[in-house]
Parts: structure tokens; C-alpha cells; sequence
């Protein structure tokens, strides 16, 4: 899968998550540029986004993950 | 209703989308009622949270919510705090998981230390619940256990005291028990939710280790509609009649061109044995007392001639109304809830044809029309969605479709009088009137809580206050039941007025409408000013609180006698009735008080 497809599913998935149709994300946003962004809707979305792409985290993925970027690089490999 | 949450529901979608569609329900200007509801939970619970509240605005409740610290569950139904106790919740939902179970049986001891880790469990329950009841006098929600996730012993873990699985039994085993004889207690079966989710993925252990959820996230919107069911259960907005396409959902085929010999039911056909099923399955939701009626496009004598094919288990006899004709179904819908005095949003509608189920849907947007998929998920996803969630049950359930035909029977005999009083004389009424029973007290609260159209003043009790008011001596209570020549009708009515100085003030008088002018609420009337006088009292205060189902009743005060006191912006009536002046009023019913 492309990285710009990629961004632009994870586009919708934080549109949906945090209610916010301007929301675009790139490879260095991370928890402190969402205000909304706590530790409890980290849960849902990280939901959703193994929901949009058919995958599932593991638990030291989840953990590590530093920013979207880290995100992407484990969708693109993961993701049919 | 919003369509997202009705079952069967996408799960990834609500959860997603869970802030958007908040949003749409709250600005939808739907009437709701408030209820306040304490999650003292043994795990995470805000997504539980967060996903009740959805269900619960989709069915005309508006929670707000109290959330435990992680794991003070026991605590804070023990010992309560000070925020909980300024919140005073109106329910107290316990969500605790086989995660919070403190110690299992050890192996390496003798299995009867099993049963004193069992008594430990148990009475570490038993306080939490007595504490809640002590304090919040509110009914309590408390899950049951979901099976442990690994078995030490593999298949003998069920039958050794020392396994998980056994003693997980066990203690659901005894929560059953309590649960049947406790009042304003229920059990949210997670033990069943989790095996139809599927309890692998259900315990997935990295929800517990990474967010300290006792179950998978993407299960959550499941086990909040199982929660959401029993909470509006409670409050009275269970559904109360089915109505039932015939050709292809109670058979296969078209009775009309396939002729009763050509439609598929019974044992010979794979499909004909789904059909079966389904009807069997219909007759026992009938039996629990749901009511059933009949919405098909037919020529009458065909849809009888199907109903009473040999190989089907429901006859027309079952059906308190059958409307086979060729009128919009939404036309019949509507003049079935008329029929059988009941609202729109109390029917639940089953059609095969998603075109039948559109127009339904839009021209009756209160009716459910659920999306029943292919004839071997009908019984599935009827039974999924709650739509007759029991948390009370008495024995007038297991009669109201009897007195439904009994009131068709009625109709039919008024038809032969021209005078109203010689019918009324004619049915040979007998009235029991009295203070309450505690024997009745739950279906007391049940009347309570599901009337709406003769309804003064639409307040609720749970049955934990009502048992406080019966016991309490500042109250004046009348219960109604009523039979005639037809059968009985059970309960009926409920008064209660709150003693206030020398007037009584009348917070809550119903009745069902299946009595409706027969004169009941007169002999209601008579009784309670009976025993206004008898508490030395020279008025009765009545209170009439317009919403949008109880307009029948905005007169009644004026009707009975009473003087209009005053009117606010909102419609709100206060009337009064000076009692020394006051002749009976009851003509046609005998009345008596139970001894």
C-alpha cells in the first residue's frame, strides 16, 4: 500500500475519532498536537485503526509508538 | 431512532464515530428522561460508558454518569464517598469481571478450600450489595463472570473444585440465586455475552495488560447494548407487541399463489424446519406475554388457512389481531397500536421485505422494524435485540394476552346495548381496591413504570422505592384490580397521594388503558376519598404534567370534580376537590378490599 493512501485512510479514522473534519495528520504528529488525544482515545483509536486496515497491533508496537509515522511504517507492512 | 444502534449494529463504526453521533442524538430534540448511573468498576469502564450512553439516548433515557477510581469498586460501595453520595445515582451498575476475583482455588490444597474461597467471594459481594442498598436505596446492576481465559486442568478444570472454570460456575451459580430473590437486583450476563462474542477474543489479554479492560474493545458496544437493554427494561420501555408479516416470514412461499398445501413448513424441507422453529420461538415470546398480531398483505382467508396449516405451531387463536388486507402496513400498524392501546413505539415489526420494512420505518419512525436477515437469523436477531428484556415478571404477564381477547369479547358485547350503563351493568364488575400488598409490589411498580397514556403525572419508581413508600406511613396507596364476567383483568390502577398537612397530594394515579371507560377511576376516586377522610384530610391536591402521550388525561381532574388551582408556561395543572362536599361516584362496579 502507498503511503499517501495510507495518510489519507488515517485522515478519516482521526476525522471520525476526534470529531474534527480539518484534521489531517503527518508522519510527525503525535498525541501533543490533538487536544483530544489522551490516553483514552488512544484506546479507540488505535481500535479504529486496526479496524480501517485490517490489522491488529501488538502490544510492544502499541506501547513504542512514538508518532503517526511509526504508525504508518507498521500498516505498510502489515496492511494487504 | 438513529439506525446505527439499532442490532444488529457495526461495532468499529460506533466506536469511530461514537462523538459525532452523541452529538446527533442530543440535538435531535427528542424528549428523555435523566438518570443518573454510578459504574463502580473493577476494571476500565469509560468506553462502557461512553457506549451506554448512545443506547440509552436511542431509547429515551439521558444518562449521566459517576465513574469509580480503577478498582475502588468495593470500596465505594461500602464505604461510599463523598462524591458518590452528593451524585445520588438512580442506579448503580457493578462491573466487575473473573479479573477481580481475589483468590482461586489452589491446586495444591485440599479441594474443600475451595468452598471457603467461595464463602470469601461471596460475602465480599454481599457487602458491596448490601452497602449500595443501605446507602443509594437505588436497584444495582452487577455482572456475572465470564469464563477464565486458560485452564489449568483442561476439561477437569470443570468438575474439580479446585479449577477455574469450576469455581467461576459456582459463583454465578449462587449470583443466580440471589439474584432471583433479591429486589431491584439484576444480573448483566456477561457469561453469555462473552460466549456469543467469542471468548478468546473477548479476553484478549492485551486490553487487560495495556488498558486494564476486562474485555476486548471492539466487544464493548456489544456489552453496553446488553446493559442499555436491562437499564430502559427498568424503566419501563420494553416493546410490547409483535407485528408479523406472514408469507415468507412465518412460511416460506406465497399462501395466496402457492395455496396452503404449496407453502414450506414443517419438518419435510430444510426451510420448512427453520419456519417451524421460528413459530415455536413466536409462541414462546407469546408465552412470556408479549402480544401478537398479524400485518400481512393477503386476502384474510388465506392468511387463516396458512395459520392453521398442520405442520405450524401457531393457529389464528394466538394472534390477539390479525390484519390481512391490502392496506400500506403502516396504515395497519397504526390502527393496531390503536387497537390495542398501546404506542407506536411499544410494536416491533418483522418483515421479510425490506421494501415493506422502508415504508414502515419512514411513515412510523417510533415503530422498531429491525433488519431481520434470511429466516434462519430471524430468531437470532429478534432475540439480540432486547426488544422484551424481562426484569419483571409477574404473574399478569402470563395472562395479558387473554385479557386482550377478553376485551375483544367485551367490544362485542357493548355492540348489543344502546344504553352505556345497562352494558356496563351487564359485564357484572367487581373492583378490588386496597392499600398495597407486598405480593404486588412488583407488578405495582411494573404498571407503574410502563403507563403513559392514563398517566397524571408520569413518574417512576424503581421497586426498591416503592417498597419504601408502602412502608412508609406518610403516604396514602390504593391499588385497583378489576374482573367481570369475561375473566379478570388483574391490576389496573395505582394511586398514591403523599400526606401534606391537611391535604393529600396526588403524585402518581394510572391506569391501564385496557379498563378504560368502566368507570375504574371513579372507584378509584370513591376509595381514596374514603381514606383521605378517614386520615382526618379535607382536600386532595392532583397534579396534571402534560407530555406527549398522556393528553387523554388532561381533563381528568375537571371530570372528577376537581377546581383548577393554577397553570405554568408548560401546560402544568393543579387542581383540588374539597372533600366534605364530595357524593360517590361509582354506579356500576362493586367494590371490595382484599382480606
Amino acid at each position: 500500500m502507498q503511503e499517501k493512501e495510507i495518510y489519507e485512510r488515517l485522515d478519516e479514522v482521526f476525522r471520525d475519532v476526534f470529531d474534527d473534519d480539518e484534521l489531517t495528520v503527518s508522519a510527525e504528529t503525535t498525541a501533543d498536537d490533538i487536544d483530544d488525544w489522551d490516553s483514552l482515545s488512544h484506546i479507540t483509536l488505535i481500535t479504529a485503526v486496526e479496524d480501517e486496515f485490517g490489522i491488529r497491533f501488538k502490544m510492544g508496537e502499541v506501547s513504542g509508538m512514538k508518532n503517526v509515522g511509526e504508525m504508518v511504517d507498521i500498516i505498510k507492512e502489515r496492511a494487504k | 431512532m438513529m439506525k446505527e444502534l439499532n442490532y444488529p449494529f457495526d461495532s468499529a463504526l460506533l466506536l469511530k464515530k461514537k462523538r459525532s453521533l452523541r452529538r446527533a442524538l442530543i440535538s435531535d430534540g427528542r424528549p428523555r428522561i435523566k438518570k443518573k448511573i454510578a459504574v463502580l468498576g473493577g476494571s476500565t469502564a469509560n468506553e462502557i460508558a461512553d457506549m451506554t450512553e448512545l443506547f440509552l439516548l436511542n431509547n429515551g433515557i439521558e444518562p449521566e454518569f459517576y465513574l469509580s477510581e480503577y478498582n475502588r469498586w468495593w470500596q465505594d460501595a461500602v464505604f461510599g464517598n463523598e462524591e458518590l453520595d452528593g451524585f445520588a445515582p438512580d442506579i448503580v451498575f457493578i462491573h466487575t469481571s473473573s479479573r477481580n476475583i481475589v483468590e482461586f482455588p489452589d491446586i495444591k490444597k485440599d479441594p474443600a478450600d475451595a468452598d471457603r474461597l467461595l464463602s470469601a467471594e461471596l460475602e465480599r459481594f454481599g457487602t458491596a450489595w448490601s452497602g449500595i442498598k443501605k446507602r443509594y436505596a437505588c436497584p444495582i446492576i452487577q455482572n456475572n463472570f465470564e469464563q477464565p481465559y486458560f485452564r489449568i486442568m483442561g476439561n477437569r478444570d470443570f468438575y474439580d473444585k479446585r479449577g477455574r472454570v469450576n469455581f467461576v460456575n459456582r459463583l454465578n451459580s449462587a449470583f443466580a440465586e440471589y439474584a432471583e430473590s433479591a429486589e431491584g437486583f439484576y444480573i448483566n450476563d456477561i457469561n453469555y455475552l462473552s460466549a456469543c462474542y467469542g471468548l478468546d477474543k473477548w479476553s484478549d489479554p492485551s486490553y487487560w495488560h495495556m488498558y486494564k479492560y476486562a474485555l476486548c474493545v471492539p466487544a464493548i458496544p456489544d456489552f453496553a447494548y446488553n446493559l442499555a437493554s436491562i437499564i430502559k427494561s427498568v424503566y419501563g420501555k420494553n416493546k410490547k407487541a409483535l407485528a408479523l408479516d406472514l408469507d415468507n416470514t412465518l412460511w416460506g412461499g406465497v399462501v395466496g399463489d402457492d395455496g396452503v398445501e404449496g407453502i414450506e413448513i414443517g419438518q419435510e424441507t430444510h426451510m420448512g424446519q427453520v419456519y417451524a422453529e421460528f413459530q415455536k420461538y413466536l409462541g414462546l415470546v407469546r408465552d412470556s406475554g408479549v402480544l401478537l398480531t398479524v400485518c400481512s398483505k393477503n386476502d384474510e382467508e388465506n392468511a387463516l388457512a396458512g395459520l392453521n396449516h398442520p405442520s405450524g405451531s401457531l393457529r389464528p387463536d394466538d394472534f390477539i389481531i390479525i390484519k390481512a388486507n391490502w392496506d400500506n402496513k403502516d396504515r395497519n400498524i397504526a390502527a393496531i397500536a390503536r387497537e390495542l392501546n398501546i404506542g407506536e413505539d411499544a410494536i416491533v415489526f418483522i418483515d421479510d421485505n425490506p421494501a415493506e420494512r422502508a415504508i414502515v420505518s419512514a411513515q412510523l419512525p417510533d415503530v422498531a422494524v429491525p433488519e431481520i436477515g434470511a429466516p434462519e437469523d430471524y430468531i437470532r436477531r429478534i432475540d439480540r435485540s432486547h426488544f422484551f428484556e424481562t426484569t419483571a415478571f409477574s404473574a399478569d404477564d402470563l395472562k395479558r394476552g387473554e385479557m386482550y381477547k377478553q376485551n375483544a369479547a367485551r367490544a362485542a358485547e357493548q355492540a348489543q346495548f344502546t344504553d352505556y350503563g345497562e352494558y356496563l351493568d351487564s359485564l357484572e364488575m367487581t373492583a378490588v381496591i386496597d392499600d398495597f400488598l407486598p405480593i404486588y409490589l412488583a407488578r405495582i411498580t411494573q404498571l407503574t413504570n410502563k403507563s403513559n397514556q392514563f398517566n397524571l403525572t408520569t413518574r417512576r419508581f424503581t421497586e426498591s422505592e416503592m417498597k419504601a413508600v408502602y412502608e412508609d406511613d406518610g403516604y396514602i396507596r390504593l391499588y385497583g384490580s378489576l374482573d367481570d364476567k369475561f375473566g379478570e383483568n388483574g391490576i389496573v390502577s395505582v394511586v398514591i397521594g403523599k400526606i401534606n398537612g391537611d391535604t393529600l397530594d396526588i403524585i402518581l394515579w394510572l391506569m391501564s388503558c385496557r379498563v378504560l371507560k368502566r368507570e375504574m377511576e371513579y372507584a378509584m376516586l370513591d376509595s381514596l376519598v374514603d381514606r383521605a377522610k378517614a386520615r382526618g384530610l379535607k382536600t386532595l391536591t392532583g397534579y396534571y404534567y402534560p407530555t406527549p402521550k398522556n393528553n387523554m388525561v388532561r381533563e381528568l381532574y375537571k371530570d372528577f370534580g376537581f377546581e383548577l388551582i393554577s397553570r405554568d408556561e408548560h401546560n402544568n395543572t393543579v387542581w383540588r376537590l374539597e372533600l366534605d362536599t364530595y357524593v360517590p361516584k361509582t354506579s356500576h362496579i362493586k367494590i371490595e378490599r382484599n382480606d
